[in-house]
């Protein structure tokens, strides 16, 4: 049973691949290559492509074109039991008429490997649930049935394990216990996982690489601390976190730092950051980068006067303000409450700041609201 | 003023919890009466009359505890009550043959067709299955097309037949219980998780391996209710074995058509109803047990 290609590795390479269903193209020419041994994650909303990307990969669905490499051989149609891949389903999808033992062994036994009760034993070990291994599933809590998915999976040593939502069904603190394990399993065994998810706190806990998803297509991909300082679209910086958006022109390129001009303010944006083609931006800044004060005090960096406090919630660390600018705009503000000054209340009229050194520019072109109503933290 | 409120709500809400607890027994009591009236009291009367001896005049009984009448019935009708039993277990092995890929494509293959094909499976019961039966002692019998053909290709020879055989008697029970199997493997195997096929090809099972190890032992809660529907009522069955055997095709069932209605011996007929009642009873709950489906269903 095992032939030249489950023993396949290395890089999984998608090139060009293509999934349309009827008039819906689901993934649309995806060129992405995930390096052997990394912690991958996949981070859209419902419905951009993910799921289904990672079902081509599985064997699950037929690409409507391109093609998919592990290393240097193609499986782009191999039948899903001749791909060195495994994967942690959506729900789990464990065999709920056999014991934890045989759903664990079911991978070993298919491809008539010698010690599977060895093997086994260590695979349970590993989810540290080798007391349950003559349960069955429909005995096992939510978070048990989790790790005995992933010990099913792994136990096989795929190249390329794949989970699809693999902590959604979790209530949030097991889904936090179960981000760290995953991690540290992922580091332990030393496989590439590629991860499916619309969260993204798990993405950015798990994963080296993120590719941000929209629309069957990437809309940026890099390490989680390069998505969140320096998005290239409005779509990444307000599905990954949130943004405040404000339109701006470019009045000057010169060097490390430009400079725009946002409804009469000049503000720096450093060249770096700067992703807008033209003159038209989105000047954009995290909500928490921002200093707020009452108005007429000394502030250094970006400045933007003659706000309004619309709104103030307080939310134990921080505070949470939403500030009214003279051209209608709302902005956000987070401030941690650290300080000992107390909040400020809805009508002060205040004064914001913030390093320039956090401000980035999207191109002026765009729907400065792209991915946040997809976006579960932006309600 | 709000507490003389509270005490008055208090009081009134007493009786209204006691109305509350006896809710379920009225709910219950049209379903209790019924199976009281026409489950209980016949089979306390079967019971009684199964050891009953004839009295003065013909179909006349009294109760004299004869438990001998169970010893008599038994050594005179054993080839029936056996010959019932194999026809009823051949039936259902062939129903359970025909319907297992009937009801897996009506699940997974049918895709816009699937409620067409429902309601075709379910369509023999718009039509009495006596009816029917009779239809197929005409469609089986020497006027009929199928014997001129299997003449004319010269599987039987001109003497041959295909009505008063077993053959007929069993093609019949399988054709006329043939829903009862479809219908609970449609239900168990519709009820499958999809994910649960591929979760297996994901781990390296073929799909043979795959319908072995995943979709059978899944619909094995349907296929020990189809089992069961078929097989009890085929070997109760007189219709079939009536219509479509020979003198020697005859069934259990038909040894108790005749000792109740022809010879108006109603003990014996009793005795042998209630050998037949818990002998089924028996091989069920040998075969529930062997088939360990608890978990399942």
């Amino acid at each position: 049973m095992v032939d030249a290609s489950t023993s396949a590795h290395g890089d999984l390479t998608l090139k060009n691949l293509t999934k349309s269903f009827g008039d819906f193209v689901a993934v649309d020419d995806l060129d992405l290559v995930i390096p052997e041994g990394s912690f991958f994650a996949l981070l859209g909303p419902s419905g951009c492509g993910k799921t289904t990307t990672l079902r081509m990969v599985a064997g699950l669905e037929e690409p409507s074109s391109g093609s998919i490499f592990i290393g240097n051989t193609e499986i782009t149609y191999e039948k899903p039991y001749k791909r060195p891949v495994n994967t942690v389903f959506q729900n789990y999808a464990l065999f709920p008429h056999l014991s934890i033992y045989e759903n664990v062994a079911f991978g070993l036994r298919r491809r008539g490997v010698k010690d599977v009760d060895a093997q086994v034993q260590k695979a349970l070990e590993l989810v540290e649930l080798t007391h349950l291994a003559t349960r069955k599933p429909n005995q096992l809590s939510g978070g048990q049935q989790q790790r005995i998915a992933l010990a099913r999976a792994i136990v096989n040593r795929p190249a390329l394990l794949l989970l699809d939502e693999p902590l959604g069904a979790l209530d949030l603190k097991l889904r936090r216990a179960m981000q760290i394990e995953l991690k540290w399993i992922q580091t332990e065994v030393g496989i590439t996982f590629v991860h499916v998810t619309h969260d993204q706190e798990e993405a950015m806990t798990m994963a080296d690489t993120i590719a941000v998803m929209n629309e069957g297509k990437i809309e940026q991909m890099g390490s989680p601390a390069d998505l969140y300082d320096n998005p290239r679209t409005a779509f990444v910086a307000n599905f990954l976190g949130q943004s405040n958006l404000i339109k701006g022109s470019i009045i000057e390129r010169a060097g490390e730092a430009g400079v725009v001009d946002v409804f009469g303010t000049k503000l720096a944006l450093p060249a770096a950051r700067n992703h807008a083609h033209d003159s038209s931006v989105l000047v954009g800044i995290r909500p928490e980068k921002i200093r707020i004060a009452p108005a007429g005090s000394a502030m250094n960096g970006n400045i933007l006067e003659g706000g309004v406090i619309s709104d103030a919630s307080y939310i134990g660390v921080s505070t949470q303000y939403q500030v009214e600018m003279p051209w209608g705009q709302e902005l956000m503000v987070f401030e941690q409450n650290d300080d000992g000054t107390p909040p400020l209340a809805k009508g002060d009229p205040v004064i914001m700041s913030w390093e320039s050194i956090f401000t980035f520019g999207l191109a002026g072109d765009q729907d400065a609201t792209a991915g946040s109503e997809a976006n579960p933290d932006s309600e | 003023m709000s507490t003389a409120l509270l005490h008055a709500t208090a009081h009134e809400k007493k009786p209204l919890i006691t109305k509350k607890k006896l809710l379920p027994y009225w709910l219950l009591a049209p379903g209790i009466i019924w199976l009281v009236i026409f489950f209980l009291v016949p089979i306390y009367q079967l019971i009684s009359t199964s050891t009953q001896t004839q009295g003065f005049g013909i179909g006349t009984y009294v109760q004299t505890y004869r438990f001998s009448n169970f010893i008599d019935a038994i050594t005179s009708s054993k080839a029936q009550l056996i010959r019932s039993f194999e026809y009823a277990f051949l039936a259902t092995v062939f129903a359970l043959i025909i319907s297992y890929p009937l009801a897996y494509a009506v699940a997974f293959k049918s895709g816009r067709w699937k409620n067409t094909l429902l309601v075709l499976i379910v369509a023999p019961f718009f039509c009495s299955f006596l009816l029917r039966t009779v239809a197929w002692e005409q469609i089986l019998g020497e006027q009929g097309l199928v014997i001129k053909f299997l003449r004319f290709v010269h599987i039987i020879g001109a003497q041959g037949h295909l009505t008063a055989t077993p053959f007929a008697v069993v093609a019949g029970l399988t054709y006329n219980f043939l829903p009862f199997m479809t219908l609970p493997l449609y239900a168990s195997l519709e009820r499958i998780d999809i994910r649960m096929m591929e979760a297996s090809g994901d781990l390296y099972a073929n799909a043979l391996t795959t319908f072995r190890k995943v979709t059978i032992p899944l619909s094995m809660p349907g296929v020990v209710a189809g089992t069961l529907l078929t097989f009890i009522p085929a070997a109760g069955d007189y219709i079939n074995a009536e219509l479509l055997g020979n003198p020697g095709t005859k069934m259990i069932g038909n040894v108790i058509e005749a000792r109740y209605l022809e010879i108006v011996d109603y003990p014996g007929a009793a005795a042998l109803s209630l050998i037949l009642m818990v002998t089924i009873l028996i091989l069920v709950m040998a075969y529930v047990k062997r088939a360990g489906t608890e978990e399942l269903v």
